[in-house]
């Protein structure tokens, strides 16, 4: 079956301004990620701040175009797509966001912002069908009709973000990009709006690309989870496989620093965060991107990059030092 | 449920209510309305109109009871009617002066800012080249390709006075370009001609509607100075500042020739400044 999205060695990244008459510099953020996901399955991508995690999500969406490699929407190229076509398909592409109240234009009401995507995706339907449509995207995120009528200033983060979840199945969506979700609301409701995505999930058979830095949500959610350090994929694993034993030392670290409700292990924990400085992503090392921080790193590694190689039940990380599992 | 405590409300709507509250503003609006009607309907009410030269009555004096209420200038035309049709001339030429550059001056930054990169960097240079060029060379040069009179100097005007709202919407389009509602609606399908007449220009409202108040009064004194220079409004036609002008050639021996156009500009500005004041308090967003 042909996956409803593929990275095949995606590079993105962004042109310094360059002035009139200099020439723009271009700075990679995402390094040849490659990756591919079904209908119904969902792949969490971890990572620190300023990784690239959310400059792959708009790449995903071709909001951000690839600088070199490609995105196959079912298989096809949306670079090669004509424009009105490309605006087209978008229906099938949706992005949730991080923070839900600057992703609602302030001054439209809720029922023009959810049936804004309908007048482009399905112009033939009339306005009656519209606000039926409106009505039941509403109803589905658990949101009673006459919310239509009101403005984005008078929602919780909760209830925006309900709408822009809303917003992004209106036009049934076969994916949709989460860019860190749930990180800009309360704890009790990360958990109702992760599982509304998975009731969702279930009902629509969509597959989600869940960026995040919460290890312990992206477990809850995801099939399968892609690692990223400065822009470059170091593991790549089934959930299970993941989390019972990380193959990359920055792997593992990233699930060393999620806290734990023991207080003993908690303060063991405490004694254990990463020494050493992020570099910066505009001049990544020479060798591999975590030899700055990592506690196993030799010369080898400060010198030589690893590639990404394959291990056992379908995971592959990049580290010079991996020590096959068992 | 219980009832909603308050039917949803729009932003512009609280701002509505927030400027009603603000007397000064309201009376102006009033005035300025009063005015405005004064304007356009007054001169219907004589037999007569601005141009008409009254030959018995030259120069006659002000008396409220006679045929010439506020008298007649030196040609024996009625000095009322003429401010009043002066009036016309000066507050079209503001409010349609002030709209086309508003609009353009939108339109140009809201693409500028929300394109960005080079585009935006030519945009804006070559805005930065037309406000070197002297304005009143400008108006001379515009008067001579089109003869004169009132286009030339709303072309003029609506030139020079277009540029400061590009550059301060430009700035807001900038910022609202990177706004995470933007991205939804390219990932919605829009295109970008429908993001920047339906998402920016929109959100730039609250901004262009204070500044587009303060560009009336420009507007008009802009074209008051241009009369009064002898560029704009051409004689016998009437115009607020071609009336101060022949005025002021008189204000030694008739004060009146003056002070009936020059106060009812000043009014007029005074209202404008008003409105604008209590607009930019309204959609100030730190004023809750």
């Amino acid at each position: 079956m042909t996956p409803v999205l593929e990275a095949r060695n995606l590079t993105v990244g962004y042109y310094s301004p360059g002035g009139l008459f200099t020439k723009p510099l271009f700075l990679p953020i995402v390094h040849e990620v490659s990756f591919t996901l079904q209908a119904g399955q969902t792949l969490g991508i971890v990572g620190e701040s300023g990784c690239g995690k959310s400059t792959l999500g708009r790449a995903l969406l071709h909001l951000i175009p690839a600088a070199k490699g490609q995105v196959l929407w079912r298989g096809e190229n949306p670079a090669d797509l004509p424009r009105a076509a490309l605006r087209q398909r978008r229906a099938d592409m949706q992005i949730i966001f991080q923070d839900p109240v600057a992703a609602l234009d302030p001054r439209m009401t809720l029922g023009r912002i959810l049936s804004r995507p309908l007048a482009t995706f399905e112009p033939s339907l009339s306005k009656a069908d519209q606000l039926t449509r409106v009505a039941e995207v509403l109803h589905r995120v658990g949101l009673s009709a006459d919310f239509a009528g009101r403005f984005p200033h008078e929602l919780s983060g909760g209830q925006a973000q309900r709408v822009g979840i809303a917003r992004a199945i209106i036009g049934r969506p076969a994916v949709i990009v989460c860019d860190e979700p749930v990180s800009a609301l309360d704890v009790s409701i990360q958990a109702q709006v992760v599982n509304l995505l998975m009731d969702l999930q279930a009902e629509m058979g969509l597959a989600l690309v869940f960026i995040s830095h919460n290890l312990a949500v992206v477990r809850h959610i995801s099939h399968e989870v892609m690692v990223m350090c400065l822009g470059r994929v170091v593991e790549q694993a089934p959930r299970d496989a993941f989390y019972a034993r990380p193959l990359h030392p920055y792997a593992a670290a990233l699930k060393q620093a999620v806290p734990q409700p023991d207080v003993a292990a908690e303060r063991l924990r405490r004694g254990q965060s990463l020494p050493g400085e992020l570099p910066s992503i505009a001049r990544p090392p020479a060798g591999c991107v975590f030899s700055s921080r990592c506690p196993k790193a030799q010369d080898l590694c400060r010198q030589v990059r690893p590639e990404l190689t394959s291990y056992p039940a379908a995971r592959t990380a990049a580290c010079h030092f991996v020590d096959t599992p068992p | 449920m219980a009832p909603d405590l308050a039917a949803p409300r729009s932003t512009l709507s609280l701002q509505a209510a927030r400027f009603a509250g603000n007397r000064l503003a309201v009376v102006s609006v009033y005035v300025l309305l009063a005015i405005v009607a004064l304007c356009f309907l007054g001169p219907y009410a004589f037999p007569f109109t601005g141009q008409d030269a009254d030959f018995d009555n030259i120069s006659a004096p002000m008396n409220l009871w006679s045929a010439h209420p506020f008298g007649t200038d030196d040609y024996g035309r009625d000095l009322l009617v003429r401010v009043l049709e002066g009036g016309q001339v000066s507050l079209a030429i503001g409010f349609l002066g002030a709209l086309t550059a508003g609009v353009i001056g939108v339109l140009y930054g809201a693409m500028s800012g929300f394109v960005g990169g080079r585009t935006d960097s030519l945009l804006m240079r070559t805005v930065e080249v037309l406000y070197g060029f002297p304005y009143v060379i400008l108006v001379i040069l515009l008067s001579l390709l089109f003869g004169g009179g009132t286009v030339a100097l709303f072309v003029a005007i609506v030139f020079t006075l277009w540029l400061t709202p590009a550059v301060i919407v430009r700035a807001q389009a900038q910022s609202l370009a990177r706004r995470e509602f933007v991205e939804a609606a390219r990932a919605g399908g829009m295109t970008g001609w429908q993001i920047v007449v339906q998402h920016i220009v929109p959100n730039t409202v609250s901004l262009v509607i204070v500044y587009g108040s303060l560009l009336v009064p420009e507007v008009i004194l802009s074209e008051s100075f241009l009369s009064f220079l002898g560029i704009g409004i051409k004689e016998p036609q009437a115009s607020w500042g071609n009336l101060i002008q022949s005025g002021t050639a008189q204000m030694d021996t008739d004060l009146r020739l003056l002070l009936l156009p020059g106060g009812l500009l000043a009014l007029v500005l005074f209202c404008l400044n008003f409105i604008a004041d209590g607009l930019r308090d309204a959609f100030d967003p730190n004023e809750r």
